[in-house]
């Protein structure tokens, strides 16, 4: 079955990027889900100062800089895996190497 | 009141309740009736009992209580009448032995609650969990947190297994002794899995450190009743062992402290004493097994204390004869890695390539020996390589930071 792992950051995570202490561990997870092969898609995300967020009002497009500005997390990135079960996927989930102050979300990918 | 006096009445409420629930189950058959007649009065002691005090006989007041509970369900008919009667009956039986004369104790029949969740017919990915909610009373909620599954899906197991329990007529009785040794070790291994849990536990996370002492409690309540079982007491000296080095596992910074390079003054001599005593006593039987085959190791490491070297040469002989009786992944990387101390680490590494590549792809305890032991043998690129994979699988952030000054080494 396949599950993203949702990935949220503070803004503290988010300024330590290019803290080697920070992102090692990310690159790190990341080889260790491509050699288990279970790995079938994600992406790391840049800041969400530099997104632009798109809404429909009525027939017009209303487009705003972000970033978005509710909530203390932001989304960071996601890992998509194909597991056996949501056991194994929670496994993964915890090895994430999240701080204190972020949050892995764990959930099944649509089935079309 | 102060913490400490908050959690005995937390532990006399728990051990009270296990008490009453395996008296009220090997009646009635009926675990869940049993825990829905006690779980509101278990509730009402742990918010109780701290502030008040514990009562002079804790059995007796969860009674009342329950037997308070349960009337007000039965005029709200939320309890089935089947399983009603059935708990009622066992109620009324508790209650005489309560009265009896002379009998200031409340007859201890944990131990056929822990054969009954061990009991083979139950999957047994779930006696652990079973155990901590039957026989401790601990929330669904929070062993799926320590088991990482989804609150709903242990929830579902449980029920499912305590169905299981009632239906399928699973015994409530010490096996005789002809299969007891097989039962045993069911019971021995869902303990030994509570303190695995418990260990675990470090980085600030008290509800999964008093689990590893709910397990030794367990281990020393089992000894009461079988005194006689030398694996029993291996599995009671193993924890002790271990848990005599908990303060030793970081420093003050917090950082993780392998275990050849914990300072030894501050693992717990009087634990440790006690664990090697019981040890020599578990040997006497002449009966040797896994569980004391690990204490044995956990003896080896505790020496250094005295002698202040750890003798790799005792390891490599007592790994064989682990592997031999119990070959899990994890004893079979842990005697590469001391094959790699006593011998050379070209031995150990050849040890973790006969591992089968699909068991080890996950496992992180293989990927931190295996760069340990490439760093040994000089192999500085691949021992890179290795740490990286060994650090993506943690789940640690301390045992994550470790790896990452080790590897840091490695590439200098």
């Amino acid at each position: 079955m396949q599950y993203a792992l949702i990935i949220r950051e503070a803004a503290e995570d988010f300024e330590r990027r290019s803290d080697p202490a920070y992102r090692d561990g990310w690159v790190a997870y990341s080889k260790a889900l491509a050699q288990a092969g279970i790995m079938t898609g994600g992406a790391g995300l840049t800041g969400p100062e530099t997104g632009t967020i798109v809404r429909r009002k009525g027939g017009e497009h209303d487009v705003q800089d972000g970033p978005y500005p509710e909530g203390k997390e932001q989304l960071g990135g996601f890992y998509l895996i194909d597991v056996p079960d949501i056991d194994t996927a929670l496994e993964w989930a915890t090895r994430v190497p999240i701080s204190d102050k972020g949050s892995v979300e764990v959930r099944p990918r649509l089935q079309m | 009141m102060p913490p400490d006096a908050g959690r005995a009445a937390e532990k006399v409420a728990r051990q009270s309740y296990g008490k009453l629930i395996a008296f009220l189950a090997a009646r009635s058959r009926d675990v869940p009736a049993a825990e829905d007649a006690l779980s509101e009065a278990l509730a009402s002691a742990l918010r109780v009992w701290p502030e008040r005090g514990i009562p002079g006989n804790p059995e007796a007041w969860l009674l009342v209580a329950a037997r308070r509970n349960l009337m007000q369900a039965t005029r709200h008919r939320t309890v089935e009448v089947n399983a009603q009667t059935t708990i009622l009956i066992a109620f009324e039986e508790a209650e005489e032995r309560m009265n009896e004369a002379g009998k200031a104790v409340f007859p201890d029949e944990r131990l056929k609650l822990l054969f009954a969740c061990t009991h083979p017919a139950i999957d047994s990915s779930v006696h652990t969990a079973l155990m901590l909610q039957t026989v401790l009373g601990i929330e669904a909620r929070t062993i799926a947190r320590t088991f990482v599954v989804s609150p709903d899906t242990m929830s579902q197991r449980l029920v499912r297994a305590k169905a299981k329990i009632r239906d399928a007529g699973i015994p409530f009785a010490v096996p005789p002794r002809p299969a007891l040794p097989g039962r045993l070790a069911a019971v021995l291994s869902a303990i030994y899995a509570a303190y695995g849990l418990g260990w675990d536990g470090l980085d600030g996370e008290e509800e999964r450190h008093s689990l590893a002492g709910e397990a030794i409690w367990l281990g020393r309540a089992l000894l009461a009743v079988l005194p006689d079982e030398p694996e029993a007491i291996g599995l009671l000296s193993l924890m002790l062992h271990c848990e005599a080095r908990r303060n030793a596992r970081r420093d003050s910074d917090g950082r993780y402290v392998p275990l050849d390079e914990q300072d030894t003054a501050a693992w717990n001599a009087i634990m440790i004493a006690e664990a090697d005593s019981l040890l020599r006593k578990a040997g006497s039987f002449n009966r040797f097994g896994p569980f004391q085959c690990q204490a044995a190791i956990q003896s080896v490491h505790a020496a250094r204390r005295l002698s202040g070297k750890t003798d790799w040469q005792a390891l490599t002989t007592l790994y064989a004869a682990l592997v031999m009786m119990k070959p899990t992944l994890g004893a079979h990387v842990s005697q590469a890695a001391v094959i790699g101390r006593a011998l050379n680490a070209a031995a150990g590494l050849k040890r973790l390539d006969q591992l089968d590549p699909r068991a080890v792809a996950s496992y992180q305890p293989y990927w931190a020996v295996r760069a340990f032991l490439l760093s040994q043998a000089g192999d500085d690129t691949a021992a890179a390589d290795a740490y990286m994979t060994a650090i993506g699988l943690s789940d640690s952030p301390a045992v994550r930071d470790f790896l990452a000054g080790r590897l840091k080494e490695a590439r200098l």
